[in-house]
């Protein structure tokens, strides 16, 4: 039973970051139905970003985290402005392989400008572990579970509480409709970009802490499965985001526990067909018929 | 349709002519052995984008799983040849790969696609991944991530050549089929065709089957070819590169396929010494042709014969002739 609550703790640190990024995947597909492939190396950005940050600047970590959500965002959005905007009224097949070849963009550009081997990321914070019986917690996980925690929460207040969070559930619903009220989508679509990079900016920044290594090809596998995450809780539905992602770090752990490690991705693939095939709208979200 | 008509004849000159130019250019040691390695790669790289181009281009459906149909015929041909080194165990290969390759298409098809769009990608990316988690777990039959290497050399270009000619033939008579244009039919409104009673869901899976099988047959020469394969060949990015040809060339243009499969061939190889930088120029070149020219290359066209040979007749269907 120790051992299951140890694993637990564990599939949670893991889950809480698939759900940060997991959020700006679910967000940005609920406005403009587009799988922004370019996601999970917007997060790998992030960790190399506070890495450098840590390394020359050797900033306080508030600072680091704040500065780096900064840096991602602001990328974000100007990938929407260059890549994806053009595009808004183009089939979407062609928005997905632009936001394919952005990913690919991206992690190469990294490549070429930093080198294709892992870093390992400084030590940040201490590295003490609390036990309570035979139940240990890392410093690090508490981190990770917190930060993603208050993230969450801040993301919750911005889309229920502020008018700029009204006008985003607005535009996912009905584009046109919230057009005609008076909001520009434009602004709407850039202002989610912002929201979700800078997300997957300080998931960057926990994993890095967490697993104490960072690699331009990171993005690659984090960024699917928590858009699998995404697609299992709802895509569109941003509690979802966060129960999904949460659940799908805690099968992955429960799988390398318990079963074989090797298989693991494999299993949360088969998670996602299934969950496409059985229930496509996700755990918590709502189905739509299909229009002609 | 005559088999001996005006046409089939020209096509056959062409392909010959073709043939025994590239043959004359090797013989006399103009292509060496590193051009060579270009040319078999275009050439595999030609089956894999026609039957992507069937999938996506015509019946609109995006799969992104092209690799791991690649894997399943690359890992029979290794296998089998390894175990029986002679030209009928390659053969057999080829027919076992395709009939599994078909087999699996059809178990991943009957699910998947009814999904819709962005979903049915995701799906079929998600089901690739399983095929190359399967071969890395699978170590007794595949050797795991170490790969098989030692695989006898059956395939030479001119194997490549004609098993390219074949699926091309294949593909190119099954979209001007009745069948070819019900599955255009769907590309073009699902809903509509349906409603004109088109069976949308056995179009697609004979489409996404095809396409597989064709897959399969690429990586069979892959393997044959190179002697050596592993998992990691055959991930994502291989099934990403397929899609950038298709795209390149057309999305729905086999003219455009193999026309892209060449020149992306010939630019690949004087890119590859530099690394990273030739992948930021592809998927810069990707993104500025989906912002500038979605269609691509050659948008749906196809160079017709019927159409030069009927230059002053009206065309018979606008460039799905020749």
């Amino acid at each position: 039973m120790e051992a299951f609550i140890q694993q637990l703790i564990n599939g949670l640190s893991v889950g809480s970051v698939y759900a940060l990024i997991a959020l700006g995947y679910t967000m940005v597909y609920g406005i403009i139905k587009l799988i922004n492939f370019a996601h999970g190396d917007i997060y790998m950005i992030g960790a190399f970003v506070s890495y450098f940050m840590f390394l020359n600047l050797k900033l306080n970590i508030f600072v680091t985290l704040a500065l780096t959500m900064f840096v991602t965002a602001f990328l974000g959005v100007v990938i929407e402005k260059v890549a994806y905007k053009p595009l808004r009224n183009s089939p979407r097949i062609t928005a997905l392989i632009t936001a394919i070849a952005m990913s690919y963009l991206l992690q190469n550009i990294m490549i070429y400008v930093v080198g294709p081997e892992a870093r390992s990321f400084p030590q940040i914070v201490q590295n003490k572990t609390y036990t309570l019986g035979n139940i240990s917690i890392n410093q690090m996980e508490i981190w990770l579970l917190g930060t993603s925690l208050v993230l969450m929460v801040l993301l919750q207040l911005i889309v229920q509480k502020t008018k700029m969070g009204k006008a985003m559930r607005a535009v996912s619903i009905d584009a046109k409709a919230a057009e005609l009220m008076g909001i520009n989508p434009n602004t709407i679509i850039s202002f989610t970009f912002l929201l979700g990079s800078a997300l997957a900016g300080a998931g960057g920044l926990l994993v890095g802490m967490y697993y104490n290594t960072i690699d331009p090809m990171m993005g690659a596998t984090p960024g699917l499965k928590a858009f699998v995450a995404a697609v299992f809780g709802g895509i569109g539905v941003i509690p979802g985001a966060m129960v999904g992602g949460l659940l799908i770090g805690i099968i992955e752990v429960m799988i390398s526990a318990y079963g074989n490690s090797m298989i693991r991705d494999a299993v949360v693939y088969l998670i996602l067909i299934l969950i496409l095939l059985i229930r496509p709208s996700g755990l918590l979200g709502k189905s739509n018929k299909e229009k002609v | 349709m005559k088999l001996f008509s005006k046409l089939n004849i020209s096509w056959l000159i062409i392909t010959l002519l073709g043939f025994f130019a590239i043959d004359s250019l090797v013989y006399f040691g103009i292509i060496d052995p590193y051009y060579e390695i270009t040319l078999v790669n275009i050439l595999i790289n030609m089956i894999l984008a026609i039957g992507l181009n069937l999938i996506v281009g015509y019946s609109g459906q995006l799969s992104l799983g092209h690799a791991g149909f690649m894997a399943i015929g690359a890992y029979a041909t290794g296998i089998l040849t390894i175990e029986n080194q002679s030209m009928g165990a390659f053969l057999i290969s080829l027919v076992v790969g395709s009939l599994f390759a078909g087999i699996v298409a059809l178990i991943v098809g009957i699910p998947t696609l009814r999904l819709k769009g962005d979903y049915l990608a995701v799906a079929t990316l998600g089901f690739s991944e399983i095929i190359r988690i399967l071969i890395l777990n699978m170590t007794e039959l595949t050797n795991g991530a170490a790969g098989l290497s030692g695989i006898p050399f059956f395939a030479d270009w001119q194997t490549a050549f004609a098993l390219a000619l074949i699926c091309i033939i294949l593909v190119a008579n099954y979209t001007r089929s009745s069948i070819g244009r019900a599955t255009i039919a769907i590309r073009e409104d699902e809903v509509a065709a349906e409603s004109v009673g088109v069976n949308t869901f056995y179009y697609k899976l004979i489409a996404f089957i095809i396409g597989a099988v064709t897959a399969s047959v690429a990586g069979s020469i892959h393997a044959s070819y190179f002697g050596v394969i592993n998992p990691s060949q055959f991930t994502f990015d291989k099934s990403i590169d397929v899609l950038i040809m298709v795209v390149f060339g057309g999305i729905g243009s086999l003219t455009g396929s193999v026309v892209a499969a060449v020149a992306l061939g010939i630019l690949n190889m004087y890119l590859q010494p530099f690394g990273a930088l030739r992948v930021i120029i592809y998927s810069l070149v990707l993104i500025l042709i989906m912002i500038f020219k979605p269609t691509g290359l050659f948008g749906t066209k196809e160079i017709s014969l019927a159409k030069i040979f009927h230059k002053n007749s009206k065309p018979i269907s606008e460039g799905k002739e020749g």
